[in-house]
């Protein structure tokens, strides 16, 4: 029997699949399809202080192996998440769920983690300072180091659980926003968002999405999460959560290798709806194949 | 929803730029109104397109070649089998028809109007529908309708074929209530004329389809609302225009 379990920040996961912030809901929709508590946890939608409408449509394009989004954050705020989402939730899902977090100021980050952290639901609390969607907002938290580790002090300060820092990829050196996240006491990061892209309509020769970019994912993204995550592995001692472009059990064992501890699938879940499922599933036979029998022996391995 | 392989039975081409496409499978649960989201090979997202009809064990999808995904279904031959996501959407509420429903389809939104119309039809009710398209090349389903018994109009922009001008110049019958789909322009101009209440079937670019991502989001009267799962079809009365 090979054991797929992970310890993330102190919390031990069946194992190490996690649906990524933005492709999964509040879990509703594919609970429908399958028993969700098979998943390691999930990353509940970005949630910000205020309900959000998000951005005009279109919101979504599409690219060789990858889609492009402005969604722009589109939740319900959290008071209703905690209120209607949360006890949904609890009703369907009997493990810690990762809550990911946006905002427009420090302020913000802190009042709605603050809330967050009250949930015994709530495991994890992922910190998104990368969503490349927001005009004036998260981007500029996310892509100066002084700014992500003013946003990670403010967090802490307010909560007792496992703080995760998710970073974006559109920065020139993505280890000095790690080191500067991890000397504020993140309990881990989590890389990568989506990356900064764009589409043309050729029909009317005008930019596909309504706010022109939008951020990437999918497979073709692969490489450069794997990339990310080696160097993060590199420069910060604190656990990592590897994702971008993950669509089989093999990737997880890849983006493992690299440095990963735990891994979110986004986009995948969205083009097939059992996509997690079916990863969690091939992992036994994967680890097999390539004869691993503990998967958290593997993290870093390729180091 | 449920994911299912479905094979293709025929393939062929009904009139310019469109074909129709029919699959064997499981139908059971798809109502008119819904949609399916179909994998085409080499492309990364799904292809919504609608029911437009489901008998027999048998799916029947009109579709319009816009782009590479449509384009690469156009080439499917018989034998092919695609996976779908079927039953995705709310579909049309028939309890509202009335004795003398009004049925508006525009271009690639006139398939999703024959399901409709059969079950309609099927109920007793007089529909009336009327087919809007750019010129006479154009034109489909005119018999498939009438064969329905449906009091069956044909517009065409450029006056080819039936009356001259938009589906709105033929709204002139009596009817206790309507359907449409089409290019939203078209919703429009059907929502400003319409005497009725009625229902609107939109389309949206989708990353699932299934109400995960918040790609295909609009405001409604009711509140937000996402076009793949809460609708496509929504009600005369909630929409903001
Ligand atoms: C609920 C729903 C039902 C539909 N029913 C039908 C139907 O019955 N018959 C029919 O001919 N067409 C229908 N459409 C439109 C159809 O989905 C598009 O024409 C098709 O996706 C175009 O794909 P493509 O690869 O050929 O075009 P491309 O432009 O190459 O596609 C690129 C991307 O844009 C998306 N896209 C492009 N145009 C549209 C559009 N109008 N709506 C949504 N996404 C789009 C594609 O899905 C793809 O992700 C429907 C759309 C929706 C949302
Ligand atoms: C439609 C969509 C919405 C997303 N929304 C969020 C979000 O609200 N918060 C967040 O931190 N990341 C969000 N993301 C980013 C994903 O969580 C993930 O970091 C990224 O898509 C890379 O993984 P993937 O290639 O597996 O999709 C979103 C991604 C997609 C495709
Ligand atoms: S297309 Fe994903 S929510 Fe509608």
């Amino acid at each position: 029997m090979v054991n797929t379990k992970v310890t993330l920040c102190g919390i031990e996961i069946d194992n190490p699949v996690i649906p990524a912030s933005g492709a999964f809901g509040y879990g509703q929709e594919f609970n429908e399809l399958y028993d969700i508590n098979i998943l390691g946890s999930f990353s509940f939608k970005g949630t910000t202080r205020e309900a959000r409408f998000g951005n005009p449509t279109p919101r979504i394009a599409e690219t060789a192996s990858g889609m492009l989004n402005c969604v722009g954050l589109q939740n319900p705020g959290v008071e209703h998440v905690i209120n209607h989402e949360l006890p949904e939730l609890k009703k369907i899902f009997h493990k810690p769920v990762m809550a990911n977090v946006s905002g427009f100021s420090v302020e913000d980050y802190a009042y709605t983690c603050a809330l967050l952290d009250k949930e015994e639901q709530v495991g994890w609390l992922e910190v998104n300072i990368s969503c490349p969607n927001v005009h004036g907002g998260g981007m500029s938290f996310g892509t100066d180091p002084k700014n992500a580790a003013a946003v990670t002090k403010a967090v802490k300060a307010v909560t007792r659980k496992p703080v995760i820092i998710k970073l974006t990829p559109n920065v020139t050196d993505i280890t000095e926003i790690a080191r500067a996240v991890e000397s504020e006491g993140a309990d881990g990061v989590s890389l990568i968002n989506t990356l900064s892209g764009m589409r043309i309509n050729l029909k009317n020769k005008k930019p596909i999405l309504s706010i022109t970019t939008g951020g990437l994912s999918g497979p073709c993204v692969f490489p450069v999460a794997l990339r990310c995550v080696w160097q993060v592995y590199n420069a910060v001692k604190i656990p990592i959560v590897g994702m971008g472009g993950i669509s089989t059990s093999e990737d997880v064992i890849e983006m493992m290798l690299a440095g990963a501890t735990a891994i979110e699938v986004g986009a995948a879940n969205l083009i097939d709806p059992f996509a997690s499922k079916k990863i969690i599933e091939g992992l036994p036979e994967a680890m097999a194949k390539y004869g691993i029998n503990n998967l958290s022996d593997i993290i870093g391995g390729a180091h | 929803m449920k994911n299912l392989v479905f094979e293709i039975i025929s393939n062929r081409k009904i009139a310019k730029n469109t074909y129709e496409m029919v699959l064997c499978g499981d139908i059971t649960d798809i109502k008119c109104g819904q949609f399916v989201n179909i994998t085409v090979d080499g492309l990364y997202l799904r292809r919504p397109i609608s029911v437009c009809d489901a008998e027999e064990g048998k799916l029947t999808l009109i579709y319009k070649v816009v782009g590479v995904g449509t384009e690469k279904m156009s080439k499917m031959e018989k034998g092919v089998q695609l996976d779908l996501l079927t039953g995705l959407g709310n579909g049309y509420d028939v309890s509202k028809a009335g004795d003398k429903p009004l049925l508006i389809g525009g271009g690639a939104g006139v398939p999703p109007m024959y399901k409709l119309c059969r079950e309609l039809a099927a109920q007793g009710k007089k529909c009336s529908v009327i087919l809007g398209f750019g010129s006479e090349n154009e034109v489909f389903y005119e018999d498939e309708f009438k064969s329905l018994g449906a009091d069956t109009y044909v517009t065409t922009v450029d006056g080819s074929y039936g009356v001259k001008g938009f589906v709105t110049d033929a709204m002139n019958m009596d009817y206790t209530y309507f359907y449409t789909c089409g290019p939203e322009p078209m919703l429009k101009a059907v929502y400003n004329k319409s005497v009725t209440s009625g229902q609107f079937s939109f389309e949206e670019r989708m990353g699932c389809g299934f109400g995960a991502c918040m790609g295909c989001s609009c405001k409604t009267k009711y509140g937000n609302k996402r076009i793949c799962k809460d609708g496509p079809v929504l009600e005369k009365e909630e929409i903001i225009w």
